[in-house]
């Protein structure tokens, strides 16, 4: 017991830096600028319902579409040798070590009716397509940047999956797609659930991939946070009663996701 | 070998060492050195907050003016920089901080005076104030009795536009053509309320700065009709799209439009003949500072005519400072983007403090304006959260149901 006290630093840090500030974010959002205590600012953010949606909408999209490709992808690299295991991770995270910013500023250039796709297209004799300012580009920015966060979980939840156990399976005389729905994807379920978790959240609170990709019209609840604090709207209440409202969104929709999972022992599990 | 490679190294490596920064030395002949080394030999220290990139620091042979002040003071400068106006009104209001100087734009002065965020400047300790700053710099509508701030860079906003893309013969002279359907899909507009309504008031011919809710509403109405002709609503994202030919027409500042024009030899920029915004940025002493008299005087050193010009050289916006003026060169002197005539000044407005119940309606137009394609009852969010408060119950009630089942083997009694 007496690593118990290796722990401090960090309970004496998030209790500073996390607790703290989330008590005066509520603070803030249930006062008005002089201090006074109201209601009217949760209130307001009914006004922004259009801008919620489509964030929830976007975020829906991009964690859909990191499933989809990144799942079968982790089932597979954890399924090779050890050197190719060692460089697909190592693929996967090369693009991480490039600042989140030039990557999307990188996209901006490749997406845009002079960029290099369309002026590839036209070369080729095809059109224009209008790629930049988008919705699509914004779900590709965010698949971009997250995919790793849902690949990553997955691959080391299913390197856990021992080949015996799908061996045994096929052996009882299951078919390929019993061995995935009885015996994979139910021991994968808490890297899945960890994987949407990590692309979800970050997903509906981005705000710089909207305005680089979307063009500014494509509004996320990052951004109006953001245009609370730091733009010329400048209102920390607002800012923060928004911020609130996302946030009980976000604990609601991860408390329903995670009552899909039955398992006692949720290893490798956020939330 | 290894001894080899690593002389050469050096041999490579240490010229970049040796060979000094080539910055320029101030002349002092010209300046009142009882007053400035006053100070001298105190140890004091002064803090500056401004903006990035926003002072000559000595890089391609320009004068580092806080070493500059330095030198001939005594007086150390902490130097900080800040990245827009709200994140420096944050960091005042929020406290614990003490800066000596700060240089804001015009509107945030104005709302910094309303709030009593400024020390009123003795302009006795400034001298330089009286013989530098034109006339028609002085007395700004934010600062009517010119009693918190010294200008320090000035410009206007107006039209860049791409004579190749829009057509060489094309005369582009209204905030109109931006609601002009030929240019369709290749304009841009600023993703900032206060400019982008800014050229909607100014084409409805109000008053850049909101008096009333219908001013707003009408506006909001011709920012509707303008956002099916947009290509994307940007801010310093539009030096790459203007650049690279990637969109036609777009509002900006002028000293901006002066970068990008030296990019690209095919961009324009005009101020429209509806008149404008003209924005200043200027010196002010935030009420914690706790070097008043020290703060004057590098504003009066930041007033000097050599000090000046560096300044402007380095940031390429319009200079307040008519001694500073009579330095440039005539080519600049007389570039109609950064000095236009005075008739076209007279049209151009700054930006004020608007009452919060309008700076909120308009913030509140400004997100509708951006999120007007689709329309939901105000009640969904609510109603989305009760359905998650239920789902939640429903189903940790459905597992714990379960699991009794499992332990005991038998049907719950409900």
């Amino acid at each position: 017991m007496k690593f118990r006290y290796a722990s401090l630093p960090y309970l004496v840090w998030s209790a500073v830096f996390v607790l703290v500030p989330l008590g005066l974010v509520a603070v803030f959002a249930f006062t008005t600028q002089d201090g006074a205590f109201t209601i009217d600012n949760i209130a307001r953010v009914s006004n922004y319902t259009p801008v919620f949606m489509r964030s929830v909408w976007l975020a829906v999209l991009a964690t859909a579409i990191c499933l989809g490709m990144g799942y079968p992808l982790a089932y597979l690299m954890s399924r090779m040798n050890g050197v190719s295991q060692r460089t697909m991770v190592m693929l996967i995270m090369l693009p991480m070590w490039i600042n989140f910013l030039l990557r999307t500023y990188a996209w901006m250039t490749l997406l845009e009716n002079n960029g290099v796709i369309n002026s590839l297209l036209r070369a080729l004799g095809f059109g224009t397509v209008r790629m930049i300012n988008t919705q699509g580009a914004v779900v590709l920015g965010m698949v971009y940047n997250y995919l790793p966060f849902m690949i990553l979980p997955l691959y080391s939840i299913m390197t856990k999956i021992d080949n015996r156990v799908i061996e045994a399976a096929q052996d009882l005389g299951a078919n390929p797609f019993l061995v995935f729905s009885r015996v994979i994807f139910p021991l994968s379920i808490p890297g899945i659930s960890t994987g949407v978790t990590m692309v979800f959240v970050p997903s509906i609170s981005t705000f710089i991939i909207s305005r680089m990709l979307g063009g500014g019209s494509n509004m996320l609840i990052g951004d109006l946070i953001d245009a609370q604090f730091l733009g010329n709207a400048y209102n920390p209440n607002l800012g923060a009663a928004i911020s609130m409202v996302l946030m009980v969104f976000i604990l609601m929709v991860m408390s329903i996701f995670n009552q899909f999972d039955d398992s006692e022992d949720r290893e490798g599990m956020l939330i | 070998m290894k001894w080899f490679s690593f002389f050469l190294a050096l041999c490579l490596v240490l010229p970049l060492l040796l060979v000094p920064a080539w910055a320029q030395e101030l002349d002092q002949s010209s300046m009142d050195l009882d007053y400035y080394t006053r100070y001298k030999g105190q140890g004091r220290s002064l803090n500056v907050y401004n903006w990035g990139e926003y002072i000559s620091d000595g890089s391609d042979d320009s004068l580092d003016v806080n070493k500059a002040f330095e030198e001939l003071t005594g007086i150390k400068v902490v130097y900080s920089t800040f990245d827009t106006n709200e994140s420096l009104y944050a960091k005042l209001k929020t406290g614990g901080s003490s800066y000596d100087i700060i240089i804001p734009s015009d509107y945030m002065i104005a709302r910094m005076i309303a709030e009593e965020m400024l020390l009123p400047l003795d302009l006795t300790n400034i001298p330089n104030f009286q013989t530098s700053i034109g006339e028609r710099y002085q007395n700004p509508s934010y600062d009517p009795e010119n009693r918190y701030s010294v200008p320090y860079t000035w410009g206007t906003v107006g039209l860049i536009y791409n004579s190749t893309l829009v057509g060489e013969d094309e005369v582009i002279d209204s905030w109109g053509c931006l609601w002009d359907p030929v240019y369709s899909g290749n304009m841009l507009m600023f993703s900032n309320s206060k400019d982008a309504f800014g050229v909607a008031f100014k084409l409805l011919g109000y008053p850049i700065n909101a008096e009333s809710r219908e001013q707003l509403d009408r506006a909001t109405q011709l920012l509707k009709e303008q956002k099916p002709l947009l290509q994307a609503y940007v801010m310093d994202e539009i030096f790459d799209k203007m650049t690279g030919g990637e969109a036609a027409l777009a509002p900006y500042y002028a000293g901006d439009a002066v970068t990008m024009m030296e990019d690209n030899p095919d961009l324009r920029f005009v101020v429209p003949k509806e008149g404008s915004n003209i924005f200043t940025d200027a010196m002010c002493i935030p009420k914690e500072a706790k070097n008043k008299e020290l703060a004057e005087m590098y504003i009066n050193f930041m007033l000097e005519p050599e000090v000046g010009l560096a300044n402007i050289e380095y940031i390429g916006y319009s200079t307040p400072n008519d001694r500073v003026y009579e330095l440039l060169d005539d080519e600049v002197k007389n570039d109609p983007v950064r000095y236009p005539d005075q008739e076209l000044l007279d049209n151009c407005e700054y930006f004020v403090n608007l009452p919060p119940d309008l700076a909120a309606y308009m913030d509140e137009k400004w997100t509708e304006l951006l999120s007007a394609d689709e329309r939901y009852s105000r009640m969904l969010m609510p109603l989305v959260m009760l359905g998650c408060i239920i789902a939640t119950i429903t189903l940790n009630t459905a597992r714990a149901l379960r699991k009794a089942r499992l332990t005991t083997g038998k049907e719950p009694i409900l």
